[in-house]
Formats: structure tokens, sequence, C-alpha cells
């Protein structure tokens, strides 16, 4: 009992100053560890397929070289998944851990897509890419290439019901309020949520990019050291045949996404943009330097396209976009005395490098496939390095998008109905909080460096060719 | 029949589900620092739980889904409430989860320890705290007027909770080095018997043991009659001493059902103590959660109640299919070499 005061006060001592509430702890946690998990989620949305067509090819045509790269990548997909699946399992427990009034209130409607996720997808997902994983040599090709892509549509399920989780916190419907509690009146009109359909696609399309850029910059990687160079050029020419597309439809998805935000969340499209006065028509900053808070509303730089903004929020090149002070006046009328803000500098950053990453990758994707019409995709070293620099791109996009999403949303958790500073578990105290900070950040950092290491050494162009592999060398690592 | 009491079953089910077959992978995982002698030996056990340990857990995601589904007051003071006792299962099963992964991506002798012990750990630890956390709900925890838990980590500690979490531990030990008689062969499969019959009387005793203090918590904590807990917990300890009996009579593939049965029993015996409540409280009796006080309305029960019957049969029916599948008993000196199996298989052409 002496120790655990002991380190209660030494916790309490530390995360102290960081965070006073725990409410803020538990804001922190949840950013953490759900940005974490999205890390390695998006590019098991993308690489699966992908993995799954290689193997399609294998089958249709014969050539090994489709099978070894299936084997290849399908290695760099399953050590991604292993550590999705590990930290998934804390999000659905974080829920009830760190938000138990949130939980109780929205457990009739927001429950319902997680209880339908674990039911339809996760066993899907995982029992059969153990059947892939370990079925090789059990089943015929036909069923084993078969398990593969059920695997994937598992994954890609799993994906949509979430979002309807989501977006219901975005955007609700289908509900009403009983007792307190959100009551769900109309299961088709959650799952039908224009907001989900357009945050799934946007999603999808998201971990499409994620596959395709991940594996073009493997492939030149590959190219860099000359090392299979006609094994890697047929993978090259698969991701950029996924990449041009995607990344092109992703920023006409992402620009219309921004219309059902604007209709269901004006304070987080009034906030991306830092406009405090509403306009007609609006200007797209570009980018700016200062005019983030509300004492200091007008930018001392900035770049801006006249009539961008209009079009984006609202599909018309007239159209009027709402200010932040006048949002604010509104809300308080409607909910009562307080900030209905959210913290205007990061989201409107957070959309800009989310965007900005999108036409980089675009871009990365054009260049790509013109160098290999060309025929010089495998020589060209400054294009190798950058599309191996790219690899990082996903990444910073998908977590720009979430903060957009999310902390976009505040003070609300669940937008109109909730805020987020009375959904927090009363009963969990600042050092429980604490506790589970630092154990999650510990292992998570843990777990992010070996697997850094392990995608690294199973994706380097010297290691032996997948027909090598058996018997594996010693780890000179 | 009322979709309150269907969801509460289904949960029971669920959790049923979840310990029968995870059950045994934890076993497997605890007796990996003690079975196998070599290298082979260990990557056998390892490929025993392989293709499935994965699917095993999903039982316990779906739990906890449905549980947020059909009784979000449950879940929320349930999982806030055993806040800290979830943090360890939460880091347990995550280490647990990248050992399966990582532990083969390296030939170091050293790393591959790492991995072995922390899967054997991470085995250990979360059927030490299911036992002690599912053991909770019915001996009762403080909760306030308000139904939130009122109580610190160590309230969760009790002789009769911690019973359960030793009782858990040796129970799927048991049931682990069972399952391996079943999947192994040669030396290996001897050594599984051993261990399996060196678990059964510590298992069997300690498991009966807990089951009969169940019924009396039961009785004296939640206000319960000794019938009907009493049934399912005398098949369970009927179902475990004919387990122990088999396993030293060598028919490990019935000592494997029986203790499977066993196990499906216990929990049946915990959630029929349980009903009508899902967590009691203790001291204040009246605060306890009870089913219809917690469970969502009917709507989203029949919602759920619709998913869970279309998808539940086709569950049941491919995982039954994955064991099939891997029927077959793992020599120990089996390598996964997909390339050169399809060589054989296509006379080293070009596949069709």
């Amino acid at each position: 009992m002496m120790t655990s005061a002991v380190l209660a006060l030494s916790i309490e001592a530390m995360v102290g100053p960081l965070a006073s509430t725990a409410v803020d702890l538990a804001r922190i946690q949840f950013a953490t560890t759900s940005i974490y998990h999205f890390l390695f989620v998006p590019l098991t949305l993308g690489l699966g397929p992908l993995v799954a067509v290689m193997q399609t090819l294998w089958h249709r045509t014969g050539d090994e070289r489709w099978l070894r790269l299936t084997r290849f990548f399908g290695t760099l997909f399953l050590i991604n998944f292993a550590i999705g699946v590990a930290t998934g399992l804390v999000q659905e427990f974080e829920f009830g851990m760190n938000w138990s009034v949130y939980s109780k209130f929205v457990g009739n409607v927001f429950g319902a897509p997680l209880a339908i996720e674990g039911l339809a997808a996760f066993f899907l997902e995982s029992t059969f890419l153990g059947l892939w994983v370990f079925g090789w040599n059990r089943l015929s090709p036909r069923v084993h290439l078969a398990t593969l892509w059920i695997a994937v549509l598992g994954t890609w399920m799993s994906a949509y019901v979430i979002l309807v989780a989501n977006s219901w916190m975005q955007h609700p419907v289908g509900y009403k309020i009983v007792n307190g509690e959100a009551h769900l009146t109309s299961v088709w009109a959650l799952l039908s949520n224009e907001f989900a359909l357009r945050a799934y696609l946007h999603t999808i399309l998201a971990g499409l990019i994620f596959g395709s850029i991940v594996m073009l910059g493997v492939c030149c990687w590959h190219f860099l050291r000359g090392h299979e160079v006609d094994l890697f050029r047929k993978a090259a020419k698969l991701a950029l045949i996924v990449a041009v597309p995607v990344t092109l439809l992703q920023l006409v998805v992402g620009n219309r996404f921004g219309e059902a935000v604007t209709s269901a969340q004006s304070m987080k499209i009034a906030a991306s943009e830092a406009q405090w006065n509403t306009c007609q028509p609006c200007g797209f900053s570009m980018f700016q330097i200062g005019g983030f808070t509300k004492d200091d509303p007008t930018p001392s730089f900035s770049i801006t396209i006249p009539r961008v903004l209009s079009y984006m929020a609202t599909g018309s090149f007239n159209g009027q976009v709402q200010g932040l002070n006048e949002l604010q006046t509104q809300e308080r009328r409607k909910y009562g005395p307080g900030n209905y803000m959210p913290d205007v500098r990061v989201i409107y950053l957070s959309m800009r490098v989310m965007a900005y990453m999108g036409v980089l990758m675009f871009l990365v994707a054009a260049v790509g496939a013109w160098l290999y019409w060309k025929r010089k995709l495998d020589t060209a070293r400054w294009f190798l390095w950058t599309a191996i620099v790219a690899i990082a791109f996903p990444y910073i996009a998908a977590t720009a998008g979430w903060i957009l999403t999310e902390m976009g949303r505040q003070p609300w958790i669940v937008q109109g109905l909730l805020l987020t500073s009375k959904a927090n578990s009363p009963n969990v105290s600042t050092t429980w909080l604490g506790i589970s900070l630092g154990v999650f950040i510990a292992l998570y950092v843990v777990l992010g460096v070996v697997d850094f290491v392990l995608m690294r050494r199973y994706a380097r162009p010297d290691r032996p060719s997948p027909r090598e592999e058996l018997p594996q060398p010693a780890v000179t690592y | 029949m009322d979709l309150q009491i269907f969801w509460f079953c289904l949960i029971a089910v669920l959790w049923g589900g979840y310990l029968v077959l995870e059950g045994f992978d934890f076993g497997v995982g605890m007796l990996l620092p003690f079975v196998p002698r070599d290298e082979s030996e260990r990557g056998a056990m390892f490929e025993s739980i392989g293709p499935v340990w994965d699917g095993n857990e999903v039982w316990l995601v779906t739990a906890g889904g449905a549980t947020f589904a059909a009784f979000p007051a449950w879940y929320g003071t349930m999982f806030s409430g055993f806040y800290l006792a979830l943090l360890l299962i939460l880091f347990f099963l995550i280490v647990r989860v990248v050992s399966f992964e990582w532990r083969e991506k390296s030939e170091n002798p050293r790393w591959r320890r790492v991995w072995l012990w922390a899967n054997a750990g991470g085995s250990t630890g979360i059927a030490l705290i299911w036992g002690i956390g599912l053991s909770n709900l019915l001996h009762g925890v403080p909760l306030d007027s308000g139904g939130d838990y009122a109580g610190t980590f160590w309230d969760l500690f009790s002789g009769y909770t911690i019973l359960g979490g030793i009782a858990f531990v040796l129970v799927f030990a048991f049931h682990g080095a069972s399952f391996l008689t079943l999947r192994t062969t040669g030396d290996l499969c001897t050594r599984a018997e051993a261990a399996a019959r060196r678990l059964a009387i510590p298992a069997v005793a300690v498991g009966a043991g807990y089951l009969i203090w169940t019924v009396a918590v039961a009785v004296d904590r939640n206000d319960k009659d000794v019938f009907p807990p009493v049934l399912p917990a005398a098949i369970a300890i009927a179902a475990f001493v004919a387990a122990a009996f088999l396993a030293f009579a060598g028919r490990s593939g019935l000592a494997f059902a029986l203790s499977a049965v066993g196990t499906l029993s216990l929990v049946a015996t915990l959630f029929t103590a349980l009903y009508p409540r899902v967590m009691v409280s203790s001291p204040d009796f009246a605060n306890s959660l009870t089913v219809s006080g917690t469970a969502s309305a009917h709507y989203t029960l029949a919602v759920m109640s619709v998913v869970a019957a279309i998808f539940v049969p086709v569950i049941l029916l491919y995982q039954s299919w994955t064991y099939y599948v891997f029927r077959a008993r793992i020599t120990g000196s089996e390598v996964e070499a997909p390339l050169e199996v399809v060589a054989q298989r296509t006379g080293g052409t070009s596949a069709g």
C-alpha cells in the first residue's frame, strides 16, 4: 500500500504540469492510442488487396515471379497486421475504461456497429488470414487464394462499420434521446449516414494510397541498389496502376467530403479555414501566418485563392461560409454559455498538411508513371530517392486527417449531444490514467521500433530474395 | 424469448467460446517453457496454435462489443471499474499477439527466448486476471448509487477471486496439454501427455474447489438458491474428473473434449450464478447492476439479434472448417516452404 501511494504521488507529480484534469489525460491517451492504431490499419487495408492481386496474377498466369512478390509483400503485410490487431484491442477496451459516461450514453447506438464489427468482420479476417498464412500446402491453390480475398473483405467491412460508429459522433442520425441516453430508432439511417459513406470512401482510398505508395517506395529502394530489378519492376507497375488513379480520386473525394462536413459541422470547416467572419464568396487560404486566435483574427501574411473555399465548402463558387464568431453566437444561443470553437491553429494546419501531402503523393505517382512509361523508372535516381521519402507521406496525411476530424469536433464528443468534458469515467483517477498512459507510451514505442526494424529488414534490397529464404541465414543485425 | 435474457445468454456463450478456444492456446503458451526440448519442438508448439489463436481471440473482442451494445451500463461500469486489471490484460494481450508474429522473424536464440517467455507470461497473466475479474462480477465490488465503481485496485483481490484466477490458469494449462497431445507426434506428444497427467489432479482439485465456492458465493452474496447454479457446477466437476481419468488412461482426444465441456460448464455456472444481476455490489447490495437495468432498448437488441442470428452460425461453420483443415498432427520437423510445395504440385512447371 505504501509503495502504491508513493507511486501515485510521483506519477501525479510527473503528469500534473502536463495535464491538470482527468479529461485531458483521457484525451491524450485516446489520441495517442488511436493515432498509433491508425498508422497500421490503412496499410493493412491497402496492402491486403494488392497482395491478393499479385497472388491472383500468379494463379492466373503461372508466372512464378508473382508468387515471389506475393510472399515478399505478404510478409510486410503480416508484420503490419499483427500490430493493427494488437492496438485495435486497446481501442475497444478504452471506450469503457476511460469514457464510461460516453459509453453509457451512446451504447445503444454506437455499440451496435462495434458488435457487428466483431461478428461480421473480425472473425472473418482473423480466421481466414490464419488459413492463408498456414494453408499454403494444406489447401488447393484456388481455395488458398480465396482465403486471402476473404480476409481482405473482412478488413474492408471492418473499416466500414467502425466509420459508421465514428460518423455517428460527427453527425448523429437515426436516434432519439430517452432518459438522457441516445436510443437507436433506425439502423438503416445509421448504416447509410451520408457522412459515413463519404468517410468510408475517403478512408478506403487512403488505404489504397498507403498500400501503393509504400509498395512503390520499397520497389524504388530495390532499384536504387540494383537488386532484382526485373522482379520489382512488375510490382512497381502494379503500384503505379493503383497509385495514379487513387491519389487523383482522393483529391476529388477529399474535397467533396468537405461539403458533408460543412452541413454537419460548420464549426469544423470554419476552423479549418481560420474563417472568423462569415464570407461570400470566400477565398481559400493556401498559407497564412497569424490569424489563429479571436484576438488576432487577421493574418499578418497570407496567400489566398479567391472563391475556392466557397466551392469546396458548398459546391458553388459563390457559396456562403459561416464564420467562427457567428457560429459561436448561434451555438451559445442553442446550447448555453461556453466555448464551442475547436483549436483553430491546430485545425487549420492539420487540414493543410493533409491536403498538401495528398497533392504531393499524386505528383509522385504521376511522375513515377511517366518515368515508367519512358522506361526510366529504375534508373532515375532522383526519383528513386523521392519515392523512398514519400513512404512517410501517407502516414503524415492520415495522422493530420484524424487530428482534423477529431479535434475539429471539440468541444463535443458527440456533435451537439454530449461534451467531451462530461464524458469521461468519473471514477478513474488521474493516477490510474497516468499509469495507463505511461504503459501505453512505453509499450507503443517498443512496438514501433521493433516493427520498423522488422519492416525495414524484410523490405531491404540486400536481403536474399524470397526464393533463397529457406533455410534462413543467421541474423546479422 | 425476452431479448434481454437472450443477450445475457449470448454474452455467456461468447465468453464460453472465448475461454474454451483461447483457453487451450493459453495453455499451450503456458507450457512453452517446460514441454519442448529443442527449437523444432518449440516451433511445433507455436504452429499447433498458429493458425487459430487469432480467430479464438475474436470471441473476446466480440464479447466486449456485444456487452457495449446490449448492456452499455454494464460495459461502462465494468471496464472503468476494473481499469488497472484490464490495463494489465491489454498489456499481456499485445505482447502475446506480437510474440506469434515476431518470434520467427529471427534465428537469434536470445530473441526467440524473449518472445517465448512473452507468450508464456502473457498466456498465464491473461488467464489469471480473467479468472479474478469474472469472479469479481459475482463476488461483488463496491458500487455507488450511480452504478459506478467506488473501490480501489486492491478491492479486486479476495480469497475467492484469487482462487478463481488460479483455477483458470490450471484448467487452461491442462486443457492446452490435452490439445497438444492431439496435435503433435513423437517425443513432444509423449511429453505433452506427461504434462497433462501431471496437471490433471491440481486442475481438477482447484477447479472443483472454485466451482463449489462459486455456488456458495452465489447463495451468500447474490441472493441465489443452490439450484440452479449447482447444476452446471456439477456437470463441470464431473467433466473435469472424467477428463483427468481419460488423461491417465491415455485417451487424450476424449480428455480434451471433456475439459472443453468442463470449461463451458464453468462459464455457465458463473453466469447462472450471476443472473439476474450482471455485477454484484458489495457491501451495498442494492446498488448491484441488473440485466434489465443495464440493457439497451428493445430496438437495438432486436437489430443485434438479427445480426447475431445470421453471423454466429456462419462463424461456427468456418471456424470449424479451419480446425478441420489443420487437423493433421505437426511432426516438429515440418518447414513451411510454399515454393517447394508448389514446385512439387505443378511438376516444376507453371501452375494452371
